[in-house]
C-alpha cells in the first residue's frame, strides 16, 4: 500500500522483475486517489474502525457486567419491605459517605478513607514482613534439596489452616490486637511467597546454571545475574497472590480485633444496622483488592522477560 | 608425546533411580592443538556425554582427561562450550550475554573499555553487529546461536567445545553457519571438539572424524582423518573424490556396521 503510494507509475518506472511491481498492477494504479490525497486519506477512514472495535471489545463487556450486578440487585431489592437497601440509596449514602472520607471523631468514629489506610498499613507492613521472610525463605527450600524435604511438609500441614485460627496465638502472644492482626496477615500471605520462590528455584533451567559453571561466575554473580532474574517472574506471581490472601484476611481479623479499619467499619455499620454503609464497603473492599492487584500485576510485567 | 586434549581410558556410568547405566567404555582420544574433530553417532551414543566430560561439566567415572597437561577437574572459560539450544540469558541483550562472559575472564586486566571493544568485535565476528541491543526473543534461532558462539569465542577458550551447535536450525541456515563457522576457525585457529549427527557437517568441517559405536557402552568405533585441504568450498566439495570417499567412509560406519543395534533397541 505505501510503496505504491510513493512509487507512483509516472514518476518511478521500476525494472523488470522488481517483486514490489505486483503490487502495482494498472487496476489497482487507476483505482487509486492521488499520492497526497490517499496519504492522508487512509489513516484517516483506517484508524476511527478499528478504535471503535478495541474500544466495543474492552469497555462495554464489564461495563455490560457491572450493569448486570446493579439490574439484579435492583430487581432483588425493589420490592417494598426488602432489608436490603435499593442501589440508588446505596448510591445516595455513597456520595455522603465519600464527601468527607476523612473526618474523625474519637477512635470509634472515623470516615472510610482513614479506615481503608489503617487496614493497609496493617497488610503492608504484615505482609511486608512475610515478604521479608518468605523470599528468602523459598530460596532456601528451592536451592537445597534436604531443607526442601524438611520443609515442604509443614508447608502442607500449615498453609490450609484458616486465617482466623491463628489470631487466637497472635493474641496471646502479642497481648494486643493490631499486632495481632499483623501475624495473623503474615502468617497467611507467606506461604504463596515460599512455595512459588522456591518452584521459580527448582525450575531455573539446567542449561543457564550450566553457562554460570563454564564461564566459572563467582556465587555472587550467579545470584543476580541467572538466579534471581530466572526466579523474579515465580516469585512475583507468589507476592501477587500473597498480597490479595492478605487483603481478605485482614478484613476478617479487623472484625474480630476492633480498632479502626475496614474490617471493624463493617462490623460497627452492622451493629448500626446501617446496611448500605456495609453494601458500600463490600465495594470499597473490593476495588482495593483490585487496585492491589493490578499493580502487581504491572510490576510483574515489567520484569518478565520472553524466552 | 603431549597432546593438547589427552583423554586416556575414560569410563561414564551413570547411577540413576533405575539402576546403573553405562554410557562410555574405554575411550582414548588425543587432539592437537589447532585441530578441528567432531564426533559423530547414532543419538544416545554417549557423544554429548564425552563432550561434557571434555567441558568437565561431568566428572568420569573412570579415567583421566587432560587438557593442555592439566587435569580436567571442572568446568571452566578455558574450554567454551556452545550449547545445543544456544542457552543464552533470555533477561540480557546480545550484548550483554557475552559480555558476560567476557568479563569473567578478562576484568581483572583490562579496562571497562577495552571489554566493552572486545564484546563488539566478538558479536561483529559472527555478524551480529548489527543486533548488540537486542534481547534473545527478539533475533531468530540462527542468529541466537550466533550469538552463543560469539560468546564462546569472546573468551579466548584454548578449546571450543560444540554440541550439535547447528542442529535445530534449517538446513540453509545451518550450511551459511557452517562456512561462516570455517571462516572464524581458520582466522582464530582454535582447537574445536564438536557433536554432531550430520555426516556432511562433520567432513566439511573436520580434520577428524570420530565414529561412535551404539550405547549402551559406546566407545569410539573408528577415527578417519579428513585430507582435504583447506579452505574447503562446499559447492567444490560436492563432487571431489575424496570428500565422495570420506562421506562414503561414515556412512558405511554409521549405517552399515552400526545400523543394526538402532534397530534392537529403537
Amino acid at each position: 500500500m505505501v510503496s505504491a503510494v510513493f512509487h507512483h507509475p509516472a514518476a518511478s518506472p521500476r525494472p523488470e522483475g522488481s517483486i514490489e511491481r505486483l503490487n502495482d498492477t494498472p487496476a489497482i494504479k487507476e483505482a487509486m486517489p492521488p499520492a497526497a490525497a490517499l496519504t492522508r486519506a487512509a489513516p484517516a477512514a483506517l484508524r476511527p474502525a478499528r478504535d471503535w472495535s478495541v474500544l466495543w471489545l474492552t469497555v462495554l463487556p464489564p461495563v455490560l457486567g457491572l450493569a448486570l450486578l446493579v439490574g439484579i440487585w435492583g430487581l432483588a431489592t425493589a420490592g417494598s419491605g426488602s432489608s436490603i437497601p435499593t442501589p440508588a440509596a446505596t448510591f445516595a449514602a455513597a456520595v455522603k459517605l465519600f464527601a468527607d472520607p476523612f473526618y474523625s471523631n474519637g477512635p470509634n468514629d472515623q470516615g472510610i478513607g482513614w479506615n481503608v489506610l489503617y487496614s493497609l498499613q496493617r497488610v503492608a507492613i504484615g505482609f511486608g514482613l512475610a515478604a521479608a521472610v518468605g523470599i528468602p525463605l523459598g530460596f532456601i527450600v528451592g536451592r537445597f534439596d534436604f531443607i526442601g524435604r524438611m520443609v515442604s511438609p509443614l508447608i502442607s500441614l500449615l498453609k490450609p489452616v484458616s486465617p482466623l485460627a491463628w489470631l487466637p496465638i497472635g493474641l496471646l502472644v502479642f497481648k494486643s490486637a493490631n499486632p495481632a492482626a499483623i501475624w495473623t496477615i503474615f502468617i497467611c500471605s507467606i506461604w504463596p511467597m515460599v512455595v512459588n520462590t522456591a518452584v521459580g528455584v527448582q525450575r531455573v533451567p539446567v542449561d543457564y546454571l550450566n553457562v554460570a559453571r563454564v564461564l566459572n561466575l563467582s556465587e555472587w554473580k550467579v545470584i543476580t545475574r541467572i538466579l534471581f532474574p530466572a526466579v523474579l517472574p515465580y516469585m512475583l506471581t507468589g507476592v501477587r497472590l500473597s498480597v490479595g490472601t492478605a487483603w481478605l484476611v485482614i478484613v476478617a481479623a479487623e472484625m474480630l480485633t476492633g480498632g479502626v479499619g475496614i474490617g471493624f467499619w463493617v462490623w460497627d455499620e452492622w451493629n448500626n444496622l446501617n446496611v448500605q454503609h456495609i453494601i458500600i464497603a463490600i465495594f470499597v473492599i473490593g476495588i482495593v483488592g483490585l487496585a492491589l492487584e493490578q499493580l502487581l500485576m504491572a510490576i510483574a510485567r515489567r520484569f518478565s522477560w520472553e524466552d | 608425546m603431549n597432546h593438547f586434549i589427552d583423554i586416556q581410558g575414560a569410563e561414564m556410568v551413570f547411577a540413576s533411580r533405575k539402576g546403573r547405566f553405562h554410557a562410555l567404555r574405554d575411550i582414548h582420544l588425543q587432539v592437537e592443538q589447532g585441530e578441528f574433530v567432531t564426533l559423530i553417532g547414532h543419538s544416545g551414543c554417549g557423544k554429548s556425554t564425552l563432550l561434557n566430560l571434555i567441558a568437565g561439566l561431568t566428572q568420569p567415572t573412570a579415567g583421566v582427561l587432560l587438557c593442555d597437561n592439566r587435569e580436567i577437574a571442572a568446568p571452566g572459560p578455558e574450554r567454551a562450550v556452545v550449547f545445543q539450544n544456544h542457552s543464552l540469558l533470555p533477561w540480557l541483550t546480545c550484548f550483554d550475554n557475552v559480555l558476560l562472559a567476557v568479563e569473567r575472564v578478562f576484568a581483572a586486566t583490562e579496562s571497562r573499555a577495552q571489554l566493552k571493544a572486545r564484546t563488539e568485535a566478538a558479536l561483529q565476528l559472527v555478524g551480529m553487529g548489527h543486533a548488540l541491543h537486542k534481547r534473545p526473543h527478539e533475533i531468530s534461532g540462527g542468529m541466537k546461536q550466533r550469538v552463543g558462539i560469539a560468546r564462546a569465542l569472546a573468551m579466548e577458550p584454548k578449546v571450543l567445545l560444540m554440541d550439535e551447535p547447528f542442529g535445530a536450525l534449517d538446513a540453509l541456515t545451518r550450511a551459511r553457519l557452517q562456512d561462516e563457522l570455517l571462516k572464524i576457525v581458520a582466522r582464530t585457529r582454535s582447537t574445536v571438539v564438536m557433536v554432531t549427527h550430520d555426516v556432511d557437517e562433520a567432513v566439511l568441517l573436520s580434520d577428524r572424524i570420530v565414529m561412535m559405536t551404539n550405547g549402551p557402552a559406546a566407545t569410539i568405533g573408528q577415527v578417519l582423518t579428513v585430507d582435504i585441504p583447506r579452505p574447503r568450498n562446499r559447492v567444490a566439495l560436492a563432487e571431489d573424490p575424496l570428500y565422495v570417499h570420506c562421506r562414503k567412509e561414515v556412512l558405511d560406519f554409521l549405517y552399515t556396521r552400526q545400523g543394526h543395534v538402532e534397530t534392537l533397541t529403537a
